[in-house]
Order: C-alpha cells, then structure tokens, then sequence
C-alpha cells in the first residue's frame, strides 16, 4: 500500500505490505537503523520513537497508522557533530555500553522529560500534580520500559538528571 | 615486522605509568560513542547490500526425532533444508562447526529450515503457517530425573569432608538451586550474508571473528580464506555470541542458492531458544570450621546438564578450590544429559552461580558460628593456592575486603530482622568476588603515520566493553599522541586475529598486542633517534632523547606499520591467576508483600591496571546489575513435560530494569599484575558478577532472617519464610 511518512521533519512516501511496522519500515525500507529492535513485541523500548512528541515503540504501531503523524527518530534528535543535550550527557555519563538500547532510551528521555513538564504524574510521585523532585527513583519509574541489559542504568539516570538540571526542571537534587 | 611475547616471566617495569602522554586510565568518552548515542553505529542487520531479501528461521516442534516432511511456503522464494544448516550454536573458541543436519531433532525450538521471501512480512507469514511432519521421539528433559555422568577428571578430594564434618566445632550442610539463566543481549542474534564468487562475507553479532571464521567456514565446507566475517558493533554479547549460530549459517546457504543477499534475524523467542542458556544447578555446599572460624572442611558439588554429546558443562566450582583453604576438600560435578536448549558459557561461566552461591554458603556458616561473615572470609584466606601450592599473581582480597566494610558503612549492620522502617525490614549483606583471569593468543597491527596520527586494525569486537577506546589510548600513550588522534578499527577479518571478546580476556590479551606493535614502533623512531627505545620519549607528536627533540614528520618517512602478537606462556602454569572484589548491598524487604528493593550497592574490585576508568566502572555496574537480577528476578522455566522453554521472551524473563537498579557505587583497588604481561591489566567485564548475587540475598537474610536457597528469591519465597 501507498503511505506518507513525516519523519524528522521531512515527507517520505513508500510503497510497503500492510503488516509492515512502523519499525520496519524505518529499518528496512528507509535504511534509518538508527531504531532498534530488540523483542518486536514491546517489551525493551529499543524502538522507542517520538510520535507527535510523545514515546511509542515503533514495534507495535503499524506503519500505515503513523500516517499524518510527525515522527521523531534518534537520527532526528541530533549528528554525531551536533548532538542535543541529552546525547551529550550520555556520551559524558557513559549511558550505554553495547549502544543498541541507546537510542530508545534517549528518544524516551526526550519524551519523558517533556511528560514531567506537562505534570504527568508517575508511580514514584509524591503528588499527583507535581511538581516532581527529579530523583532517581522518579526517572527510574519513568524510564523502566525502556531495558539495558548492559546495565548503564545509573549512568542513564545520572545524564538525564544532568539534563533535567541544565533546563531548570530539577526541583530537587 | 611483528613484535611477539610469551608471557613466561613477570613483568615490573610499569612502562606505561612512565610513558608521557598521560593518557591511559584515563575516564575518557568512548571514541564511537557520538555514533551510539545518534543512532549512527551499525550493528548486524544493519546494512542494505543491493537486492537483499529475508530469512526467517521455522523451529522444531517436538523434543527430539526427525522432521520427515516440509511442505510448500506460497508466497516465498525457498523453503531452505540443507543439510550443512546447524542444529545449535558453537561453543566458544571451537576450531570446527557445531553438529549439522537440521533434520534431526535435539530440542525443542531448534532450527529446522529457513523460509526466504522478497519482504520480511511475506517469509515470517510462510514461516508460521509451514506444515511440518515429525517422528517424535521419548527423551529425558528433567535434569533430576537422569543418572547424571560424573566425568572423572572433574572431580576432586584432599583428606576426608565427611569426617571434618563430624568434628567441626560449627558446620554448613545445606542444598541450593540456581534456575537456567540467559544472557539477553539487547541485539537478537542477526547476519547478512552476500556471496562474490566463491567467497563469503557475513555480517553478523559475533563476539571472537577468528574462531568464529574457523567455525563458519568448516560449517559451510570452504576455505577459510573464502570466509569474511564483519561485526563492527555488537549489541551485547554475555556470551551469547561466542559462537556461530543457526542464523548466521542458514543466511549464507540461503544467499548462495538464491544467488542475493540474504538477512536473517532471530526473533527475540528464537534468541530464548537458539542461544546459549547457562545451565540450572544444584549445589550442595559443605563447610566445616573450629571454634574461631578457620575452616576445616570444605565441600562443593554441583549438578548441572547439558545436551548429550556437548562438551561444555557450567563450570560451577571453578574458583572453589582457590578461594578458601581447608585441610580437607572436595569437589563433584555431575552432568546431567538432556534435551533442552543447549547449555554453554553466559557472562562468568561458572562463578556467576558458583560463586554467588558459596557466598551465600559463607554467611551461613558465620551466623552459625557467631563471626562477623568479613572477619570469617579475613581468617581464610590462603597464603599460595591450596593443594598445588602456586603462589597468586597478586592477591587483594583481604583489602578489598577492609576497604569494602569501611566504605560502605559495615560496622552499623545491626543484627538480623532488627532494623525496622515501617512494613519495611532494612539488611546488610556482603559477599567476596572472585574470578579466574587467561590471556589468550592475540594480534594487532598499528599504523603510525607521518601527520600525526596512528591506526590500529584487529579483528577484535567491541560489545560495549569499550575496546574501540582503550585500544586508542593504549596506543595514544605509548605513541605519544592525542587520544582523538588513533583511530581503531575493529571487528573484520581481514585484520590481524585477535583474542576476541570473552573470558575477561578480551582487553588485556588484545590490549597486550597492541602495546608490542607500539613498542615495536618506538623501537624505530628511536633508531631514526639515534637513541635506545627505553630512553624515548614520546609527546604530543614530538620524540625527545636527552636535548634532541624532533617532530614525528621528520621521523617518519610516510608510514611506520608494526604487528604485535601476545601469546599465553609460562605464567599461566606457573601462577594462579585471579581478580578479587567484594561486595556490598542493602536492602528493604516488604513485611506484608515479601518484595525485595535494593537501596544501595557498592563493589571494591581489583583487576591490576585500569585501562579507562570510566569504561571499566560501566562494567562492574553492569555486572553487578547481573548479579541482583540473578538473585531476585531471572529464571528461564522449562515445561517438564518436553522441555521446552517456557519463558521465552523479556516479558516472562525478568532481567532488571532502571526501577530494580540504585545508583550503584564501584571503586577500584590500585593494582600492578606483574604476570599478565606488559600491561600489567587483568580482566573485568565478568568480576562484578561473581559473587553479586550472594550480597543481596544475604542482605535479604539480615533484613528478615529468610534464608533463600531456591533462586530467585521472589517474594512467594520469601513470604513463605516470613511470621504470619
């Protein structure tokens, strides 16, 4: 079937079988790998994509329904020669070690800390209407979808908590 | 010109603690890592070769027998069964392909056949919907249920157990279990196979190109120079990709009948199924000690199973006979022979549970006795390796020990189930670290070039160890250069072989191969000096010898290209040779609900040089990570009826996520191994494991007074354990 995806600011049209994922059709028929698949069934967050702002796993969302969505890829958030502040405090962090769960957990970060913005409460929240002490129990609650099995978890919350600091959204250490 | 060195001496010159660049230890950023966190870094299935098409693995659905018919797949392009196709993964450094002929059964879930369609959707379609016909076959799955094989030169005794036993002021004889655990890796198992003539090049997750070459190349029935394997990152590796497996095979029978490329992927069920599972075990541990806490008597025996046929089995007890002394030891391993899913080497063969398990042992035996569990590891510590009498390359875990209690606050552990916050139980635990430390034979080629900047080119993988960046400041120090100015290319084989990743060993075997290619190097700019090498120095792209000082484009004349190669040597025989560390948790138990959550964890470890001590801390943070996973949450089940793997995916296989993980706290004890060659370094990527566990649970015991012996301590086991 005929689609158009808005991806990373830019119209791709693409000629793909109806069971395609929105996964595949980055990995396979666009060549944007930098999306990853991990379980293909929405248990690691390695797919994790921005879709109107907001984190999804491209696993689990067909193609065709991305359609008149903006998505927002890993390859969107910033080049090795630009990188957006939270890819800058992973790389100072060491956030990763193998790299492959890397760019969900960063396009997580992304949405996840937009969410924190919004007042979106988590299980780890004092209150339901914030605002919320970034702590590290907060972020870990908030990111635990997206799994690293090298287990650079301290270091990913560390960056994120870095980041969180450098907007003025911490309000407490 | 190549450099070479057996390591059959010590080695005290600490030569790169003199070198001028200051660059090595150093917690640089890892060089690849601006393509990591952009999405840029290309692992396995992640490359488009013009015309490629999709394979997906169909698996076998009974225990054991033979598949006697495959029918048609509409709608693909083949339907593969050829009889090179491997029925399970290779083990690690095998010379030769696993066992073939897909057609004959071993296990549930192995790989039968490859379906190839123009899409991935069309062959995963003609996959699933494949009628197979089987002869099934009555095999043994239940490891209990089988007289288990105890292979003679496994086994061990000094003096007599029994009779220690018997007259030990306080002894420990209790069973444990361990469940099946997988290494679950973030990248599931992929290759893409592309033919040029009579030659192969496969890109696929591998962990050591050139063993992994010599297994592909024997499966395919071809010379190994007509086999080309690439793995410029790999997503995670824990042992899992040791070895070749199905996929990879399959992809390159594929894309020579089709005449294209071919890409196949596992399916994150696949991996549960293909890759290697570390055995479940049983444990029985023995400890007999005197009225002060020195031991006596120390027994370990361990079931663990197996395909039948395989040669590995979990070498659970390896550092038992080491760590502690007694007069009277003893050491079973029994193998039990079925048919699950092959066993073989995840992240810390054999101490990964071994260990975690004796320590776990240990706390035991000092409840008992009414000892501090420190002081009773303080008072056993041998002076030389039991039995053989060879002395330690170096031995630090009574400081790692010492600094261990002091750190993370030891002294105010307060007696069992006494610390009560609320419906929470607060304990602390500890346990030692240990691991076996090898080199193994590696080769690197350094390319020093006249503008200032140097290659390096082995065939050695990165899996998130950090092997692009250390191999770059190792030659940066010892070729005086800025880090940013070496690249290192790795994970190809048209580059020299390397130790590859596995064991620990990978950074000190390759990391040893490279410093000779450099020396080798400042061997020729110091005769173009006029100096001798020990009198260079090398700085910011400057030589200086006494008052001569010279640029490196005066020096060298285009290109300087020199070959290191490390081989194993005397030492190993010579010395035991073993990392130490110990570990440090607290944690919370649920008074109701029987849940465990971990507050704090610490490691003190010892691994002789650190080569990038920020890289190195991201490993001990992972292995620690392994460690609360394999005490609280992993378990891989299998169905007793057919032994099939039941929980077969990320949602039914618990490994720790970002909410299970406190900011965890590692520090490093200064060390110099003078036996393991020039670097002085020993491995890491497996110490922070080993023993991690055994922290937890006994946190868990000080907390509550549960003593959990049936891993995972989950919390129906718990609760099971706690007042009504």
């Amino acid at each position: 079937m005929q689609i158009t995806l808005h991806l990373n600011g830019t119209s791709h049209p693409l000629d793909v079988d109806p069971r395609t994922t929105l996964l595949d059709a980055l990995r396979h028929h666009l060549g944007l790998t930098g999306t990853k698949k991990g379980c293909d069934h929405g248990q690691c967050g390695a797919c994790t994509v921005l879709m109107d702002g907001r984190r999804i796993n491209a696993c689990l969302t067909l193609a065709c329904m991305a359609e008149g969505h903006d998505i927002t890829t890993i390859e969107g958030l910033g080049t090795p020669g630009n990188l957006s502040p939270l890819q800058q405090q992973f790389l100072d962090h060491d956030g990763f070690q193998c790299g492959y769960c890397t760019p969900g957990q960063i396009c997580s970060a992304t949405g996840m800390l937009d969410e924190i913005a919004a007042g979106w409460p988590s299980h780890a929240s004092d209150t339901l209407d914030g605002p919320f002490a970034l702590t590290h129990a907060e972020i870990a609650e908030r990111m635990s979808g997206n799994l690293c099995r090298c287990a650079a978890y301290s270091n990913i919350v560390a960056a994120i908590r870095q980041v969180a600091q450098g907007t003025g959204r911490e309000d407490a250490a | 010109m190549t450099r070479h060195l057996r390591v059959d001496g010590p080695n005290h010159d600490d030569r790169l603690d003199h070198m001028a660049q200051g660059v090595i230890g150093q917690p640089l950023n890892r060089l690849e890592g601006p393509l990591k966190v952009t999405g840029r870094a290309t692992y396995a299935a992640e490359a488009r070769p013009e015309g490629m098409i999709y394979g997906v693995l169909v698996q076998a659905a009974i225990p054991a027998g033979k598949v006697l018919e495959i029918g048609d797949a509409p709608g693909a392009l083949a339907v593969i069964q050829d009889k090179r196709m491997i029925r399970y993964g290779a083990q690690g450094m095998d010379e030769k392909g696993p066992t073939s002929g897909p057609n004959q059964v071993e296990y549930m879930g192995q790989a039968i056949a490859l379906v190839v369609a123009e899409t991935f959707e069309a062959a995963r379609h003609a996959a699933q919907n494949l009628a197979i016909r089987y002869k099934a076959k009555t095999v043994p799955v239940n490891p209990e249920a089988v007289t288990p094989e105890l292979p003679p030169k496994k086994q061990s005794a000094v003096g007599n157990v029994d009779k220690a036993m018997r007259k030990a002021a306080f002894c420990v004889d209790q069973v444990w279990h361990t469940p099946a655990q997988v290494a679950a890796a973030m990248e599931p198992h992929a290759a893409i196979a592309e033919w040029d003539g009579n030659s192969v090049t496969i890109r696929a997750g591998l962990q050591m190109l050139s063993s992994n070459r010599k297994q592909m190349a024997d499966a395919l029935g071809i010379r190994e120079s007509r086999v080309r394997l690439l793995a410029p990152y790999v997503g995670g590796g824990f042992g899992s990709k040791l070895g070749i497996n199905a996929e990879a095979v399959a992809a390159a029978i594929a894309a020579r009948e089709l005449g294209r490329p071919v890409m196949v992927a596992m399916t994150r069920q696949q991996v549960f199924d293909l890759a290697h599972r570390r055995s479940e075990t049983r444990q029985r541990i023995r400890l007999a000690c005197d009225a002060d806490g020195h031991l006596s008597g120390i027994g370990h025996e361990a079931l663990v199973s197996s395909l039948p046929g395989s040669e590995f089995s979990e070498p659970v007890t390896q550092a038992t006979p080491f760590t502690y002394q007694a007069a009277h030891r003893q050491i079973v391993h029994a193998v039990a022979r079925i048919h699950r899913s092959p066993a073989g080497s995840v992240r810390a063969p054999g101490e990964a549970v071994g260990v975690t398990v004796f320590e776990c042992a240990m706390d035991e035996l000092a409840e008992a006795a009414g000892i501090d569990p420190v002081d009773l590891r303080l008072k056993n510590i041998p002076d030389v390796e039991p039995t053989t009498e060879r002395p330690f390359s170096s031995h630090k875990l009574a400081e790692a020990l010492r600094e261990g209690a002091r750190r993370f606050g030891w002294a105010d552990r307060r007696p069992t189930g006494q610390r009560v916050e609320g419906e929470w139980l607060i304990g602390m635990g500890m346990a030692a670290a240990v691991r076996v430390n090898m080199l193994v034979e590696s080769r690197a080629r350094v390319t020093l070039v006249q503008d200032g900047h140097a290659i390096v080119e082995t065939d050695m993988t990165d899996i998130g160890t950090g092997t692009y960046t250390i191999l770059g400041q190792l030659a940066a120090e010892m070729l005086g250069l800025p880090a940013d100015r070496v690249e290192v290319r790795l994970g190809d084989t048209d580059f020299p072989p390397a130790a590859g990743s596995g064991g620990s060993f990978g950074a000190a075997s390759s990391g040893n191969s490279v410093y000779l290619a450099c020396e080798e190097i400042r061997s020729r700019i110091a005769k173009a000096m006029g100096c001798n090498e020990a009198d260079l120095t090398l700085q910011d792209g400057m030589a200086r010898a006494g008052n001569v000082v010279r640029s490196l484009a005066e020096l060298v004349d285009g290109t300087i290209t020199a070959e290191g190669h490390l081989e194993p040597g005397k030492t190993e025989k010579s010395h035991r040779q073993a990392t130490w560390g110990s570990h440090w948790a607290e944690v919370a138990v649920n008074r109701w609900t029987g849940e465990v959550r971990v507050r704090r964890m610490m490691g003190v470890f010892a691994c002789g040089r650190v080569l990038n001590e920020k890289t190195a801390r991201s490993q001990c943070l992972g292995g620690m990570t392994f460690g609360i996973g394999i005490a609280l949450t992993e378990a891989m089940e299998h169905d007793p009826r057919d032994g099939h793997a039941v929980s077969h995916d990320l949602a039914e296989y618990h490994i720790p996520t970002h909410a299970d993980v406190p900011a965890l706290e590692v520090h490093f004890l200064p060390e110099r191994d003078a036996y393991v060659g020039p670097l002085q370094a020993k491995g890491l990527g497996e110490l922070g494991i080993c023993g991690a566990g055994a922290a937890v649970l006994n946190a868990i015991h000080n907390a509550c007074g549960v003593r959990v012996r049936e891993l995972p301590a989950t919390p129906d086991r718990i609760i099971a354990g706690l007042d009504p």
